[in-house]
């Protein structure tokens, strides 16, 4: 059968075909869509990229709380009264569709006058007519069209957000001034002793030194600052020898000039200041689609609906909620609080939680856990606790979570800087004494000398590129890493642990085992298609699993939530559900189990096993020469027998672990020096995440969901683990060797100064020449270890 | 009063020019976002495009 993908979204047309203009629709939201883009002229959408929309989703009631004026406030950055303007994230934004689409909103609706798409950032600035639509009405317009925003309680707090931008102005500032004390300073660099030097040399000087002061006293003040913030906790950091180059330049350089001793050293300061930020500003670079920083706030909606007596159903923030409140929390919708479940049918989704995407049926009067989602109709519940005392939330009270991991880091940068500063030192010292007895006039000049030159301006760029570069190609392999010093972490790792719900298990259930009585073929058709009726997810797998038989329409079908399905055709009679549903004795087992029965007579059941990752076996069994491995789980123990196979047998298992269990275990075995990575992916790993040395949440969508971590993998990467591992520890190797290489430059810069020879043109030759192949060199190196790694 | 002066003045009064339109380039948020732009100039022609064409036609019946 050929395959017919829908011509708005792309997905495979299966079962149903929408016809419409010449084209096929999968389902009548995405015809809906393309029928609103086409009357407005805008199907343009399609040309720009194929299949650029996502399927719409159901939204009925969804939105209510947008109408409350408190939450208004909050969202939007601009509200006089009859304008406001709002940036909404949207993660859908993937093509440059997607940027046409939403900056045309005001073809769908006049009343928008204008909206701005940032690619990167994955949000869209809408600016609007408040009096005559409502902020209900643009996020509505837009989940109606397929892109949906994602408002979450972290917006509630945020509002309006201060971009730091400093950088950028320091760099301008450097730069300018390095670019123009350059040209300055180039009649001395060909000193002809004439008259015409002699004459304008004044004023040349005195302007290369306006030049320097925005230098030295802005661009450089976080040299200074970080100096001191060092020395003030004993930690010679690579910041002192920097702020003490610095310094000596801008001092020595300014009694040069008053004195009449030379042309001083402005160029090599201000060159020295511009290339540090080039490679602060060059290891900056983030994600800024991904958040790092994310808690269970991200994920929490901002308003739910409470029902009073008195006033009905309304919507209620969620920090308003107190205990014995009524909710009602309808499809799609998350728990925000535990609760007890009044009314209605649960089935919930705790895959933000766990990792486990099996849904969970609850009756009325079980327990709810906030985080939850419910997927089947509305229910009912009442709050028995505060957002902040819920079992799941109350994980961030956890010290943890208010720790800076970098903190407790030694960088090589700075255990080299140590070493580095007091050689320096005593070099400046020995030569300083030893021209006292020689030649006391040049005495101060030598001193100074030898600081400049040896500015470890080589040794600080080192790291920034080699780590910045690395950034940028795991960046391209999926592998989004933080910031630098998680790749120096993840070098020095010895133990790694591994979630296993939904880590090394891939989130979907697709191997299922059959017992019993074989079924025949008719049975197996009705099987099928009676699967084929229901939405739940053990229905879809099985479905997905069965061979291919060709469709007939049920005389009879049923679904009784929380139960299993039923369905007649002509004589014979089906029921697919769990084992008190078809009539049979609950098993032992842990697994997973959809039992069958066939006109009343019990057949037989499946069994579900997890699905493991492709390349697990071959991962570990690369990883176990060099590191400890540990699989914690918060599962039960029906797994273990297929894991013991599966692993090197020195793997260690261990399962029941609760959110705070597995933080205590990480905790305890790094007050034993074990240096450990650790790798999840549900909420409930976030404890242990923010404790490990590097955390590395896996995630199937990395636009979507993670927990706070150091870096985030996309699932299809996680069998290069070990590739992305030893990279990095040959960009420490990359670091060493350029290490050494400046250390060259040092030592024949060292020989100038010593000597009592340092010219300015020296230094300004010296000092960017090392820079520079510092540069050249790193980029080139990680390059090729990038090139390895593909 | 030399020439060099005046040399002098007018250079460092184009670098200045540059470096504030640089820095207000930063605060404008230029360089806040540095992929959008880049697409959406390409969609202007297609905006411009779309509407003279109908009225064209009309004029020709």
């Amino acid at each position: 059968m050929d395959k017919i993908s829908c011509y708005h979204c792309g997905d495979d047309c299966n079962n149903t075909i929408i016809a419409f203009d010449d084209k096929n629709f999968c389902c009548n939201g995405c015809k809906t869509v393309y029928e609103i883009f086409s009357e407005n002229d805008l199907t343009c959408y399609y040309d720009l990229q194929a299949a650029p929309g996502a399927v719409p989703k159901e939204i009925q009631g969804k939105y209510d709380f947008l109408s409350q004026e408190n939450i208004i406030e909050k969202l939007t950055e601009f509200n006089d009264g009859n304008t406001q303007i709002t940036t909404l994230y949207i993660p859908h934004i993937h093509c440059s569709s997607c940027i046409w689409i939403l900056e045309n909103l005001n073809k769908l609706n006049p009343n928008i006058s204008s909206s701005q798409v940032n690619f990167g950032k994955k949000t869209v600035r809408v600016t609007y007519n408040s009096e005559i639509t409502s902020l209900k009405e643009v996020v509505l317009l837009l989940a109606t069209i397929g892109y949906e925003p994602y408002i979450s309680l972290d917006d509630f707090k945020t509002g309006q957000q201060n971009v730091n931008r400093s950088l950028i102005y320091k760099l301008g500032v450097a730069g300018f001034a390095f670019g123009n004390v350059m040209f300055l300073s180039f009649p001395e660099y060909f000193q002809v002793d004439g008259f015409w030097i002699e004459q304008y040399k004044p004023v040349f000087r005195w302007l290369m030194f306006a030049f320097s002061l925005p230098v030295v006293f802005y661009a450089g003040r976080d040299y200074f600052v970080s100096a001191y913030k060092g020395l003030r906790s004993k930690l010679l950091n690579i910041d002192v020898p920097i702020a003490l180059g610095i310094a000596v330049l801008f001092i020595r350089s300014t009694v040069d000039i008053i004195f009449d001793f030379g042309s001083g050293f402005f160029d090599s300061l201000t060159g020295l200041v511009f290339f540090l930020l080039l490679g602060k500003f060059f290891q900056q670079k983030t994600y800024t689609f991904l958040s790092f920083e994310r808690d269970y706030k991200s994920y929490f909606p901002i308003a739910v609906t409470k029902i009073s007596s008195k006033m009905g159903e309304h919507p209620i923030q969620v920090y308003d909620i107190k205990k014995g409140d009524r909710l009602l929390i309808r499809n799609e919708e998350l728990i925000p609080v535990d609760g007890i479940l009044i009314n209605g049918k649960a089935r919930i989704d705790y895959s933000f939680v766990t990792g486990e995407s099996e849904t969970v049926s609850k009756k009325s009067g079980d327990k709810l856990f906030a985080g939850g989602k419910q997927t089947s109709g509305v229910i009912e519940m009442e709050a028995l606790k505060s957002v902040e005392q819920s079992y799941l939330t109350q994980l961030w009270s956890n010290d943890v979570f208010s720790k800076n991991k970098e903190d407790g880091f030694t960088t090589l940068t700075n255990k080299i800087s140590k070493k580095f500063t007091i050689a320096v030192l005593s070099i400046a010292f020995v030569s300083t004494t030893f021209w006292l007895f020689v030649d006391a006039s040049k005495a101060m000049n030598v001193f100074t000398a030898v600081l400049i030159i040896a500015c470890p301006c080589a040794i600080a760029l080192s790291a920034p590129f080699t780590f910045g570069n690395l950034l940028r190609i795991f960046g391209k392999l999926k592998f989004y890493v933080k910031n630098a010093s998680v790749i120096e972490q993840l070098a020095e790792i010895d133990t790694i642990i591994f979630d296993k719900t939904g880590t090394i298990t891939s989130n979907k259930k697709s191997r299922a085992q059959y017992d019993g009585m074989a079924l025949n073929p008719s049975e197996e058709t009705l099987l099928k298609n009676t699967l084929r009726g229901s939405n739940h997810p053990l229905s879809r797998t099985l479905y997905d699993i069965l061979d291919e038989h060709h469709i007939i329409s049920l005389n009879h079908f049923e679904e009784h939530l929380g139960k299993g399905i039923e369905g007649t055709y002509n004589e014979n009679h089906i029921k697919i559900g769990s084992a008190s549903f078809v009539g049979t004795q609950e098993s032992t087992i842990l697994n997973t189990q959809v039992h069958i029965s066939a006109n009343n007579k019990y057949k037989g059941k499946y069994t579900f096993y997890n699905s493991y990752r492709k390349g697990l076996s071959k991962l570990f069994n690369k990883l176990k020469k060099n590191y400890d491995l540990v699989i914690l789980s918060g599962d039960n123990e029906g797994e273990f027998d297929n894991l013991k196979k599966l692993l090197p047998s020195k793997t260690k298992l261990i399962f029941n672990q609760k959110p705070d269990d597995k933080l205590d275990y990480i905790k305890y075995h790094q007050t034993e020096g074990a240096k450990i990575l650790m790798i999840g992916d549900g909420l409930n790993d976030a404890g242990a995440l923010a404790q490990s040395n590097v955390g590395i949440a896996l995630s199937e969508n990395v636009n979507v969901f993670s927990p706070a971590c150091d870096a985030i993998l996309d699932a299809s990467k996680f069998n290069q683990l070990n590739k992305f591992i030893s990279a990095s520890k040959s960009a420490i190797k990359i670091i060493k060797w350029s290490f050494l290489l400046s250390f060259i430059y040092n030592i024949i810069g060292l020989y100038f100064a010593v000597t009592g020879q340092l010219a300015p043109v020296i230094a300004a030759i010296l000092m960017p020449l090392s820079s520079i192949s510092i540069v050249v060199f790193t980029t080139i190196t990680t390059n090729l270890l990038g090139k390895k790694l593909k | 009063m030399s020439v060099i002066y005046i040399l002098l003045s007018i250079s460092i009064i184009i670098a200045v020019v540059f470096f504030i339109a640089f820095i207000t380039a930063v605060r404008k948020g230029q360089f806040d976002d540095s992929y959008t732009p880049s697409v959406r100039m390409l969609f202007d022609d297609e905006l411009v495009k779309k509407q003279p064409k109908p009225s064209i036609k009309i004029k020709k019946d």
